[in-house]
């Protein structure tokens, strides 16, 4: 099964060359169009990965992480998830790039491909940043009684955190 | 709110590090921290650029108005009180299908226009979402990516074999998430009334 999301990316790219043939999009000069796009969000990020990435740093060297990673893993022991991964549940409803910086620290840490670099890994990549999401969009209409929108989206969150690590033992076999 | 978070991060680190005695560590980490973010940046920078490129490309073809339409009668289901023609459900599909290719400088937009229109035909009082509005919300914050490539990239960065091989876990886990918020906002529908 973990082979199966190596053909994810050639499969798409293929398809996705083939579609644009068929379309008759003139197909290199769509993509370095768009290429330019993702330089100028890469670069637009890049001061909020600096000064968040050094904070988490600043609180890793401090011994802050691990404290915190201590405190927490009772919690997180009770639903499966590694205790590294601690600061990544805490950040990752909050700030899209904080939780970047805390993913990166997670896998220098750890390695990428042990388990808690890839339940941290699976957590981050399968969802949003809640309350900036909950803030840009009801923000853009004015609207401020929510109603259920956090407990449903909230609950989408934790759900996530249970079965993030029952799915990364279940693809690589991994105890 | 990240004003303070960050504020917090470094008044907490440094607080910690005086009482562990780690301030020589501390220091050191404020100079690595600030070149890796660049470093970090420069190393995704490829992968990113060839991603949205192809996404590009797809987009210019109408890849997002065909998925979109594939899209539109499960979302109907979803959202019972929006006319089939509405541009309502028309935005949500659009930015629902930009955020399932990870097209998010395009999703947003699309997100907040299907919003100015959810609120067009919401019935409810000024300033108090409806059922629609919470729903769209919901997908959006749980909202299903194909392929994370940035999440990729970073794997691939810290010594990864295979940074991909992480798809079908990322899969499982986004569809269960999804379907649990999505069945919490149906069921606590009548419980929270404007």
């Amino acid at each position: 099964m973990d082979k199966l999301g190596t053909y994810a990316m050639p499969t798409a790219a293929v398809l996705i060359v083939l579609f644009c043939l068929v379309r008759k999009v003139p197909v290199f000069d769509a993509f370095t169009d768009g290429a330019k796009q993702g330089l100028r969000s890469a670069i637009s990020i890049l001061p909020t990965l600096v000064g968040l990435m050094t904070g988490v740093a600043m609180l890793q060297a401090s011994g802050a992480l691990e404290l915190m990673s201590k405190a927490l893993a009772p919690l997180m022991n009770a639903v499966g998830l590694p205790a590294a991964v601690a600061p990544l549940v805490l950040m990752k409803p909050v700030s899209g790039s904080g939780s970047t910086a805390v993913l990166t620290q997670i896998l220098q840490q750890c390695g990428a491909d042990s388990f808690a670099g890839r339940v941290a890994a699976v957590l981050s990549g399968s969802t949003e940043t809640l309350f900036y999401c909950i803030a840009v969009y009801y923000g853009s209409i004015k609207v401020h009684r929510t109603r259920h929108t956090l407990p449903a989206a909230f609950f989408g969150d934790c759900v996530a955190c249970v079965v993030a690590p029952l799915a990364v033992r279940f693809v690589f076999h991994m105890v | 709110m990240l004003n303070w978070i960050w504020a917090g991060m470094i008044l907490i680190s440094f607080i910690c590090a005086i009482c562990t005695g780690r301030t020589e560590q501390l220091s050191a980490a404020i100079l690595a921290g600030a070149s890796s973010a660049v470093e970090l940046c420069i190393t995704t920078l490829g992968l990113m650029c060839f991603w949205t490129g192809l996404m590009q490309a797809a987009e210019h073809g109408g890849l997002t108005r065909l998925l979109a339409r594939a899209l539109s009668p499960i979302l109907s289901r979803l959202f019972p009180k929006l006319r089939r023609e509405s541009p309502a459900l028309g935005a949500i599909c659009m930015n629902l299908t930009a955020n399932l290719l990870g097209l998010g400088n395009a999703a947003t937009p699309l997100g907040l226009a299907a919003m100015q229109e959810l609120k067009k035909e919401s019935r409810a009082p000024d300033g108090t979402a409806d059922n629609a509005m919470v729903m769209f919300v919901v997908l959006n914050t749980s909202s299903l990516q194909l392929i994370p490539t940035f999440m990729a990239a970073l794997r691939g960065k810290y010594g990864a074999a295979q940074p991909f091989d992480i798809l079908p876990a990322v899969w499982i886990t986004s569809v269960c998430a999804l379907l649990a918020a999505v069945t919490m906002a149906k069921l606590l529908e009548r419980r929270f009334c404007g």
